[in-house]
């Protein structure tokens, strides 16, 4: 790996070795690497914002009639909407990423190709779903 | 210094994979049969909403991937903070503040489950 380090690359693409925080958006993941991050980032938003927000939510929703009411209110917001836009997005995509991540460790789909077309998969069912979400939320139907 | 403890190794960390896939596993499942209850109500309103909430096997499956949820989240959380978070005593700190967190949440899930 050393010797690759120095010199230029027989094509042009950049290299990269132990990268800093500021190469980090130069740096082109391949598809399976950007449902990677995802991943991780979609669970952290989920741990970080979905626990609190949603337990605070279901204790709206289900306590009593009246408390129903206000969680009506809470949610008919537009900064609430999007909050929960956000969150449903990480949910689609922590759920589709993680089956993705469940066949991969029983060894399906393991090929390469069939690695990147399965990260397409995750990346296009998990946003078409959040668009569809998006649209019944701000009340296109 | 004249022994160096063997922190790595083929097995290290396999019970917190096998725990992060299967409690997935039981979220997963959780999702579908609260989906498919959620379409055969009549109407969703209170009084259904809270009803579905109110039969005690819902309460237990529901109780069941919340403590799924709480372990799956203390594997996924700690495993970001590991790779991130290099001084000790910040991540020592971090880990802590999560356990305590998920813990709180878990309980404040109990009450307003115990409450329909």
């Amino acid at each position: 790996m050393a010797e690759l380090a120095g010199k230029s690359a027989p094509n042009s693409r950049a290299q990269f070795r132990n990268i800093s925080v500021s190469q980090i958006a130069q740096y082109r993941l391949p598809l399976a690497g950007l449902v990677s991050i995802a991943h991780r980032v979609s669970g952290a938003l989920l741990f970080l914002v979905g626990l609190p927000f949603l337990l605070y939510l279901f204790q709206q929703s289900i306590t009593s009639e009246v408390s129903f009411e206000s969680y009506r209110a809470t949610v008919s917001g537009v900064f609430p909407r999007l909050v929960l836009l956000a969150l449903i997005w990480a949910y689609l995509h922590h759920f589709c990423a993680g089956i993705r991540y469940l066949l991969l460790d029983l060894h399906v789909g393991i090929e390469k190709e069939q690695a990147r077309t399965s990260a397409s998969v995750v990346f296009g069912v998990s946003l078409a779903l959040t668009v569809v979400v998006a649209l019944k939320l701000f009340g296109a139907f | 210094m004249a022994q160096q403890r063997i922190v790595v190794g083929a097995h290290y960390g396999l019970k917190d994979w096998l725990a992060q896939r299967i409690t997935a596993v039981v979220m997963a499942v959780y999702t579908v049969v609260l989906l498919v209850s959620l379409m055969f109500l009549p109407e969703l309103n209170y009084g259904t909403w809270a009803g579905l909430f109110a039969s005690p096997w819902m309460k237990v499956l529901t109780l069941l991937a919340l403590a799924a949820l709480m372990w799956h989240a203390w594997i996924g959380v700690r495993d970001i903070f590991m790779d991130y978070i290099k001084p000790t005593g910040v991540r020592l700190f971090l880990q802590v503040a999560s356990i305590v967190a998920l813990a709180g949440y878990a309980w404040w899930a109990v009450i307003i489950l115990w409450r329909v």
